[in-house]
Parts: C-alpha cells; structure tokens; sequence
C-alpha cells in the first residue's frame, strides 16, 4: 500500500479551479518530484497536502498512512508525520529558533504518546543536525527566520525537517534562490533523511536540484493536471526542451 | 521642526452632567475633613482644600476634553461612590497570599486606599531605605513629606488628579537615601474589596529617591470578593516620584482589578540631572482603566523609558495617556506600548511629547504597536508632538495589525496546536515589553502575570477569528505632529 494516495483531487481557490484531477501515489521509501511551470498548481498541491485551509477542496480524496488527510488540521497532519518545506520560510519575531523547535517537537512527540523533551536533551539532538547542515548554533537564538538569508531560511527549513523525522516531507521549491554551494548542502541534508520508511515529494521549477536529489519518479504539472510522469531522466528531457515544447512536443501531449 | 498644537481646553465650560454626584463628593469631602486628626499640619488641609476648590471648578471631564475625547467616563461621573471604609473586617492573610511577589524586599498592603499593618510585610528593608504609609509619615516627619507632596502633580490639568489631592489620606511612602541602592523590588498592594454600595479611594504615593540612590517600586491593584450589582469600585490613584541627580528609579504600574472595577491612575515623575527612570505599565483587569504617565525631565541628561503592555476583552477600555515632558537639554525618552484587544474591547494610546525651548538636543521616541484580534476591537491611536526648541530628534510610529495568519498557519504545520500557535504568538508579542524590564523579581512577577493571562485569551480565542485577510476591527490613526 502506498504511504500517500491522492486520488482524482480538485481544488478551488475562490471561483478558480487550481487542481483538476490530481492523481498520484507514492510508496515508503520513493523520491518523487512534482515539475512544472509557474502558476501549474504546484504549490497549491503541497499547501493542500500541508492542510492550509484557505484551499477548497471540491473533490477528490487524500490517503495519508491509510487515514484520510483531508479530515485533518495542519497540526494533526504533522503530528501524523507529514512535513511542508516552506517555499517561504516565515519569519516570527519574537520566538526563538531553539524554542520553536523544541515546542514542534514536542508537540509531536505528546500526540504520539511520548514524553516531552527538556532543553537539555533536546540540545544535542539539535547540534547535531546543525551540523549536518552546515548551521551557526547561533541561528538557534534569534528568532525563527528572522532576517535570516535567502539561504539560511531554506537551511532552517530542512534542519526542521531532520528535528521533527516525518514519514512524508514535501519539499516546495526548496531550491529557489540558493546558489550552488548552498543547494549542495540542502541536497546533502535531504538525501541523508532518505531511507526505506520515509518518502520525499520534491517540487520545483527546474531540474538542478534533482542533479543533487535523485528521484524515482518525476510527474510534469500543467495547468493543474499531471500531464506526463517517468522516470528521473524525464527531468532531464525537460531541461532541454522546457515545459512550454511538450505543447507541440512528439509525444502528443498537449496541456490545456 | 516645530509643531505646534495648543491646548486650550482646561478650564473652559464644562456641562454639569453630575451635579447631584458633585454633591456626594462634597458630602465625602467635609466628612473625611472632620473626621481628620486635629493634630494634622496645616499644610495638608490646605493641600487637600486647594484640590477639591479645583475639582469643583471643572467638574470630570467630558468627550469635548481633547485629552479625554477616546474616554468616556459619564458612568463615573453619575456614580454616587461613598470613600471605603474598613467597617466590614480586614482581609485576611490567606486572602492575600497569592498576590505575594516572590523577591520583593516588602510588602506594603493598602485595603481600600488605607494602610493595613497587620497584613504587610516590612521583612529586610536595607539600611537607608523607608517603606511605609504615607499617614504614619505626615504624622512623624510632616517637614520631609510636605518638600515633595503636591508639588509636582498637576490639578490644575487634571481633574481626577484634583480629586485624588481633595482626598489625600494614605498611600505609600518610600524614601531611598543618597548613594543607597535598594536592589530588592517594594511591592505596594492596594486591594479594592467589593461592597454593597459604590466606593471609591485615592490612594497616594510618594516615591523620593535621593541623588545617586536606586530602588524599583511595583505598584500592583487588585479586588478582593464579588461586589452588589451596581456597587462598583473607583480606585483614584496618584503617585509622584521624584527621581533625584543620578538616581535610578523603576515604576511598575499593574492593573488586575475586577473586570467592572474604574481605575483612575496617574504617575508623575520628576527627574533630575542625569536621573534614569523607567515606568512600566501592564493593564490586564477593570472595565474603564486610564492610565496617565507624566514624567518632567527637569535636569540636563534624563533618561526615561515608558513602557507598556495592554490586554483588554469583552467591554473593557483600557486608555493610555503620556504626556512627557522635556525640559532640559541633552535628554532622552522612549515611549513603546504594545496593545492586544479582543472582543468589543476598546484601547487607546494618547502620546504627547511637549519639548520646552530649552531642551536642545532632546531625543524622544514613541511607538505604539497593537494586535487587534477580533472584528470589534477598536483602538485610537494618537502621537502628539510639540515642539518648541530647534535642535531636537522626535520620531513616532503606530501599527495596527491582526494576527498573522502565515504565522499561524507555519506553526501548526509543525505540529503545533491553534490555541498553542495562538498563545505563542501573542507571547511573542507581549514579549516585546518584557525585553525592556531588567530582569529581576518585578519582571519574573510581571511575566507570570502576562503568561497566565494570554494563557486564558488564547484558549478563548480558539477558531473564532475570522479565516483570511479581512477583518473589520475598528483601526484610528491620529497624527498631530
């Protein structure tokens, strides 16, 4: 059985349909990634995964871990273990880093019936990841994203994923803005999380990351429909030629 | 820049909405003039004469008052309020236990605007330092509390400030010596205790830090029992410090009353060369607060901090009036006040900055935050500068905002429940007031105090704030300046 299954979702935001029968199932384990242009519905999709509630969901169904995600809140779903990789890290002024961390974690520790965790403990847990990702400790006492860099923020994004160990983390356009050195080292923090039990869906707008992150299936969004999925080196096919060649492309597919 | 706004509405005509309770305060004033000891000095009668002589001239102030035009106080004015008296029994220890500020060096209780010895605590005061009531000290050193009493607060501009000198009684009396640093917070506790009629008080306080002393002073107001229906209670308070040459003062004013309690608060500080004061205000309680910081910085090189936190809900309307005043050269101000309001309640943020022709290079600074987080809420906001001296830096600011729901929405991503993401925010920005205290057992006390507090609106808060971008909470911005 697959860890997510969405089934023939549409999604409205207002009076326009974003999704239009979004089809797409992903097992323990597998790296896919969403590709498409801008304004395809792709982080319209990881949102509503993410069960941000200004999205209308019309239609459709959402199998996370054999429960219905839709029914969930956002804090239900990431108690559950789904993960959202911020394509626009908030900033919240007043919290510390190291205090937010420690609250989500606990947070989903509590709900999973296990104990809570006392800064101490949490402390070398936290260096650790730091390390992974390359990280100023120092990060940990300003607060959360709070002029942080372009880079730091997507950095502190991925560290949270490797605090919080989801079953599911969608990573939205977590390359945007991050020079090479940069993506090289967020590439290094997801693919050390990558094992059988955890699955990734990678969504972005050029294949450069997936260089660093390889997937095990690439699905093309167009206008709120998956209009073509293959395997890694369908990416590859879409650097050269770019979204808008498939228009007129051989294979006869022609978005809508 | 110069920027004038006259003012010239004290003492004009004023409608006589109260007549009948003017009577009543005449009927409490000959009262508390006879039943006063006959031992007592002149000079306090007189004080207390002048007071009421200008109270009856203006009358309470109406929405026609520009500095009382957010403020309705009609309600107070038709109260026929009698002066609390202890008929009833004291309070007792246990009754008071948890308004107990850990680390403070004492504690003094007032029980309806009089001292209670019996229920205060005078445990380790240092050496050089007085806390007491200020009755005990007329009666034994009427010469040092006579330089200082009156001398400051303006009746003249203010009639709750006239009503406060008319009923001068007790209060607290504190007195740091010169080069004395008394570490410790003095905690002054006034207990307002419900009735079965509507009683006021008017509590008094001077604070006289000599050159080069310190000491933090925590005024805190509370009730005690659930009053009649109807029998509400006005505390009308005063307090004048006077922050000697290089003194050091910290002022803590929190208002925790009954939701339906009046409070009626002013603080007038006056600073000397190179006096560094901070007043800081948390109102979380009663049903219409004011709440008037005054400070004068008379000697070159002052600095004042005025800081403030206001949580209101349901009715309540909580009113934040400053009025500071540079002096002299070479002094600086800081004004930050943060506000949250839910339900139908009501804020107001009045901020005047009157630099004298003196005070070059004066640097004053306001600002004035608020989160309103319900479709009701209303907040006024009005910076007020007057500028008379040329070489001066004044910058103010306003923002009114809700709650951010991207914030919200990446904190419960991960995991973090609605009522929690809620709490955490609103800490957040109450926090913003907290960094300002040094730390210390007034700002552990204050701390505990907000946390509780958001605590509860946080949990009332859940899912009832509208989804989206709008909201239709009532936002003023005022500029004169």
């Amino acid at each position: 059985m697959s860890l997510l299954e969405i089934k023939n979702l549409h999604v409205k935001v207002g009076d326009r349909e974003i999704l239009k029968g979004i089809n797409l199932a992903i097992g323990a384990g597998e790296v896919h990634s969403i590709m498409g242009p801008n304004g395809s519905g792709k982080s319209t999709l990881a949102q509503v995964l993410a069960r941000r509630e200004t999205y209308d969901v019309t239609g459709g169904e959402v199998i996370f871990n054999g429960k219905d995600l839709l029914a969930m809140k956002a804090e239900d779903a990431a108690c559950e273990g789904l993960f959202l990789a911020f394509q626009y890290p908030v900033e919240i002024p007043g919290i510390s880093n190291a205090y937010f961390m420690r609250s989500a974690l606990n947070a989903i520790r509590k709900y999973r019936g296990q104990d809570e965790m006392d800064a101490m403990d949490f402390l070398p847990r936290m260096r650790e990841k730091l390390k992974l990702l390359d990280m100023d400790e120092k990060l940990m006492n300003r607060s959360v994203n709070e002029a942080f860099s372009g880079g730091e923020k997507k950095r502190n994004e991925i560290l949270q994923m490797a605090v919080l160990e989801p079953k599911l983390a969608v990573l939205d356009e977590t390359d945007s803005g991050l020079d090479i050195d940069a993506l090289r080292i967020v590439a290094d923090g997801v693919n050390a999380m990558r094992s059988p039990e955890r699955a990734m869906l990678v969504v972005t707008h050029y294949q450069r990351l997936l260089n660093y992150i390889i997937p095990d299936r690439v699905h093309v969004l167009v206008d709120g429909r998956i209009v073509r999925s293959g395997g890694p080196e369908l990416a590859l096919e879409l650097e050269d030629q770019g979204y808008a060649s498939r228009e007129a492309g051989p294979n006869g597919i022609v978005s809508t | 820049m110069v920027i004038v706004e006259l003012q010239g509405r004290i003492g004009s005509k004023r409608v006589a909405t109260a007549s009948e309770a003017l009577e009543n305060y005449a009927e409490s004033f000959s009262g508390l003039e006879k039943s006063a000891s006959s031992r007592e000095p002149s000079w306090l009668r007189k004080l207390r004469q002048e007071g009421f002589a200008r109270f009856g001239e203006t009358g309470f102030p109406t929405l026609r008052d520009e500095d009382w035009r957010f403020t309705n106080i009609s309600t107070i004015a038709k109260t026929p309020f009698r002066l609390a008296r202890n008929g009833h029994g004291l309070p007792t220890q246990k009754d008071i236990e948890r308004y107990r500020v850990a680390g403070a060096c004492c504690q003094l209780v007032f029980v309806d605007g009089l001292f209670a010895a019996g229920l205060s605590s005078l445990g380790k005061l240092p050496r050089g330092v007085k806390a007491g009531s200020l009755a005990d000290a007329i009666a034994h050193e009427p010469g040092a509390v006579e330089k200082h009493l009156g001398k400051y607060l303006n009746i003249q501009r203010d009639a709750f400030c006239a009503l406060n000198t008319a009923f001068i009684e007790d209060g607290g009396y504190v007195h740091i010596e010169k080069n004395v640093v008394a570490e410790e917070p003095i905690h002054l506790l006034f207990i307002s205790v419900a009735r079965d009629v509507p009683t006021m008080n008017h509590p008094r306080n001077l604070i006289v830090a000599e050159e080069n002393s310190q000491a933090t002073i925590l005024e805190d107001y509370v009730s005690l029992g659930d009053p009649t229906e109807g029998a509400r209670a006005l505390s009308n308070t005063a307090t004048e410090i006077v922050a000697g040459d290089h003194a050091v003062v910290s002022h803590y004013m929190i208002e925790r009353e009954d939701v339906r309690a009046f409070n009626i608060s002013t603080l007038r500080i006056q600073q000397g060369r190179g006096a560094d004061t901070a007043s800081h205000s948390l109102l979380l309680g009663g049903a219409l607060v004011r709440n008037n910081v005054h400070p004068v910085l008379a000697g070159e090189g002052g600095e004042c901090l005025i800081n403030g936190l206001f949580i209101g809900g349901g009715r309540q309307h909580l009113d934040n009036y400053m009025l500071v005043e540079h002096a002299s050269p070479h002094c600086g101000s800081r004004q930050f006040y943060n506000g949250i309001l839910d339900g139908q309640a009501h804020g107001v943020f009045h901020g005047r900055i009157i630099v004298h022709k003196d005070a070059q290079k004066t640097d004053a600074k306001q600002t004035n935050r608020n989160l309103l987080l319900s479709d009701n809420a209303q907040i006024d906001t009005k910076p007020q500068l007057e500028i008379y001296a040329d070489d001066v830096k004044c910058t103010h600011g306003a923002t009114i905002g809700q709650m951010d729901e991207n914030a919200l929405f990446y904190l419960r991503s991960r995991g973090i429940n609605e009522s929690s993401a809620r709490r955490l925010l609103l800490e957040a920005f109450a926090g913003e007031c907290l960094d300002r205290m040094k730390d210390g057992p007034a700002r552990t006390h204050v701390e505990g105090l907000i946390h509780g507090h958001l605590l509860e609106v946080a949990k009332s808060l859940r899912g009832s704030v509208a989804r989206g971008p709008q909201g239709q909470g009532r936002r003023n911005l005022e500029e004169a300046g």
